[in-house]
């Protein structure tokens, strides 16, 4: 596992407590794991996920992501509804592990109310939570 | 310090059955054909099984060799937390193997199968007797099913309640069977976390515990091997709104003769004979989840029950209100005997010193190595302890080097990342039948592997290398799995 200064925390997002990121993209919201959340649990070989069109409320488990050590449910940063998946996770999951931002997105949301991401951290907010989870 | 047991030795490769042997090979000869060959219907006969031509040598070194490449109680310590890898007495065996066990057909009637149901309903007596809650059906396969079991019976409580109740309360500390079997028996579980001491605070459980709740389960001792010293208060706060409480005892290996389950206000529990009782697991057997109620549950019980009556005993059926049958015939019955036969040799004094030697060797190995591993939870533990690799993570070592490594000191690894409350947790849980040598040598061979995660950590990334096996590709096993042969 890397120290928290060997991992990437892109300054555009919006970090929840429970290690998934949120990103406002016009009229949605994209949404993923941190790099922190990825090297914790390790290989990931599986990857749950919603289905287009499911409702959820913010705070709501939408997935699993499930690695060699083991399995973790995800939490909506943001009530909406779903309008995307990202189905490249199910035959090659590893995505997640290789790039959390990117190509290892898991999710495009409809929000409800996009001014429910100001309540979520930034950067500064999320990397001071992790350092204090450190010591 | 002893010489380790850990070494390294000529292990024979060995191709599947079906790569072996040649045609028209054989390990016996039949008998002359004494009657007519008479012609079968061709429809009634499809192609032969697709067995290979072996000689009895074929056969009997093939299994020699696989067993060689095996890791076992017999052969050395297996301190595989939460799983009580006791050594299981080779009497207990002989026992089950006797011929009036061995030859009983379960469709025999009753008259015919006094023993075997003399067994059984005895059985039942003194698990019943070791948890305080009297009744008891020996049908359940395994301690999950077991669980399946305990909910079958809160649905049913509830339901001659004329309520449906849908959430069942489930601590963070809880065996992860326990929420699986919640779900298959169609409740929504409930997490709660535990407090700073790794236990249920009570007022977590009062926070979420309401009249749509139909109780509890709670493995207690727990997996982070504490007991839930707040297990009254919090079984008064789920009766009084209604619920029932359920006891995960797989663990109760720590506790035999010490806690009676009623008392803490259990209603249901299940218990694994294959870790507390010493009958073979893993792949030495199958299991048996024996689940104990209250004498108020009793008429939900699974069917048919054993019964006495003027010294004899019969299979009934006359339980309406039960949960009916959940496991073909009896049970795994073999696995009965093997429980009967370790009980029986004990005796309850010795039952509760297996207990307590359980929890003093897990407290000595704990004070033992708390300065070299991580203890999340720094109180007396029950029979296991919980360390994680948190004084490791300077040198990029990880519980999974340090578990790797330890195969190579001869020791079966303890249980890694879990519980999942622990990050990274190394969960080590010795047993009573460990002797004070060969855990001192155990813990010597962890206090090697930290020191030699400081000064060469490299060796621990490369570790397995003596094992017959390196490190599996576990990944690549787990994405893209292959399910058949
Ligand atoms: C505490 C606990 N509960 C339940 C189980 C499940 O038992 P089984 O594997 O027999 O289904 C186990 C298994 O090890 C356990 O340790």
């Amino acid at each position: 596992m890397k120290e928290i200064n060997e991992l990437t925390f892109p300054d555009d997002l919006r970090y929840t407590k429970d290690h998934e990121w949120a990103r406002l993209e016009k009229d949605h919201v994209r949404i993923g794991i941190s790099d922190y959340a990825q090297d914790q649990l390790g290989d990931i070989v599986f990857v749950e996920l919603p289905q287009v069109g499911d409702e959820f409320e913010k705070g709501d488990e939408f997935g699993i992501v499930e690695s060699v050590k083991a399995a973790s449910e995800m939490y909506l940063p943001i009530s909406g509804t779903i309008a995307m998946i990202n189905a490249a996770l199910e035959p090659n999951p590893e995505i997640v592990n290789n790039s959390p931002y990117d190509e290892g997105w898991m999710m495009l949301i409809k929000p409800d109310d996009p001014a429910e991401l100001d309540a979520l951290m930034d950067k500064a907010a999320y990397l001071e939570m992790l350092k204090g989870n450190e010591s | 310090m002893q010489e380790s047991v850990g070494t390294k030795g000529l292990i024979f490769n060995e191709p599947l059955l079906w790569e072996k042997g040649s045609k028209g090979r054989s390990g016996f000869s039949l008998p002359r054909r004494d009657v007519d060959s008479f012609p079968v219907d061709e429809e009634l006969c499809g192609d032969g099984p697709d067995f290979p031509d072996l000689g009895e040598t074929d056969v009997v070194r093939h299994f020699t060799r696989l067993s060689q490449w095996n890791f076992s109680v017999d052969s050395g310590m297996y301190p595989l937390g939460s799983c009580t890898m006791k050594y299981n007495p080779k009497t207990n065996e002989r026992q089950a193997a006797l011929p009036g066990f061995g030859g009983a057909h379960p469709l025999l009637p009753a008259e015919l199968s006094q023993g075997v149901l003399q067994i059984m309903y005895e059985l039942e007596r003194y698990l019943g007797e070791i948890t305080g809650l009297p009744a008891v059906t020996l049908q359940p396969a395994a301690g999950a099913h077991g669980e399946l079991t305990g909910m079958l019976i809160f649905y049913a409580y509830h339901q001659s309640k004329g309520s449906k109740r849908s959430k069942i309360i489930i601590p963070d500390t809880a065996h992860g069977t326990n929420p699986a079997s919640a779900t298959l028996c169609g409740y929504k579980s409930i997490p709660v976390k535990s407090d700073e001491n790794g236990v249920l605070a009570p007022a977590d459980v009062a926070a979420v515990m309401d009249d749509d709740t139909a109780g509890i389960m709670v493995t207690n001792p727990n997996t982070l091997g504490l007991f839930e010293d707040n297990i009254q208060e919090v079984s008064k706060i789920v009766h009084d709104h209604g619920g029932l409480v359920y006891a995960d005892g797989a663990n109760m290996n720590a506790v035999m003769g010490i806690v009676n389950m009623a008392d803490s206000g259990v209603d249901v529990l299940h218990l694994n004979l294959h870790k507390t009782f010493a009958t073979p697991h893993g792949g030495g057997g199958p299991g048996s989840g024996p689940v104990c109620v209250t004498p108020e549950l009793e008429r939900f019980l699974p069917s048919p029950r054993v019964i006495e009556k003027d010294g004899k005993y019969r299979l009934s059926e006359d339980y309406p209100d039960s949960v009916g049958k959940i496991h073909a015939f009896y049970g795994n019955f073999g696995v009965q005997i093997k429980a009967y036969a370790y009980i029986r040799t004990m005796g309850a004094a010795n039952l509760k010193k297996a207990s307590q030697l359980a929890v003093l060797n897990a407290n000595y190995i704990k004070a033992a190595l708390k300065d070299t591993y991580y203890l999340p939870y720094n109180r007396p533990c029950m029979h296991e302890c919980v360390f994680n690799d948190k004084f490791l993570s300077d040198f990029k070592v990880s519980t999974l080097d340090v578990a790797k490594r330890l195969m190579e000191y001869g020791f079966h690894p303890p249980t890694v990342y879990f519980p999942l409350v622990v990050a990274g947790a190394i969960m080590i849980e010795p047993t009573e039948t460990e002797c004070k040598q060969d855990i001192d040598m155990f813990i010597d061979a962890m206090k090697a592997i930290a020191r030699e995660a400081r000064e060469n950590p490299e060796l621990l990334h490369e570790a397995p290398t003596t094992p017959k096996v390196r490190r599996l590709d576990e990944i690549t096993a787990a994405r893209k799995p292959c399910l058949s042969g």
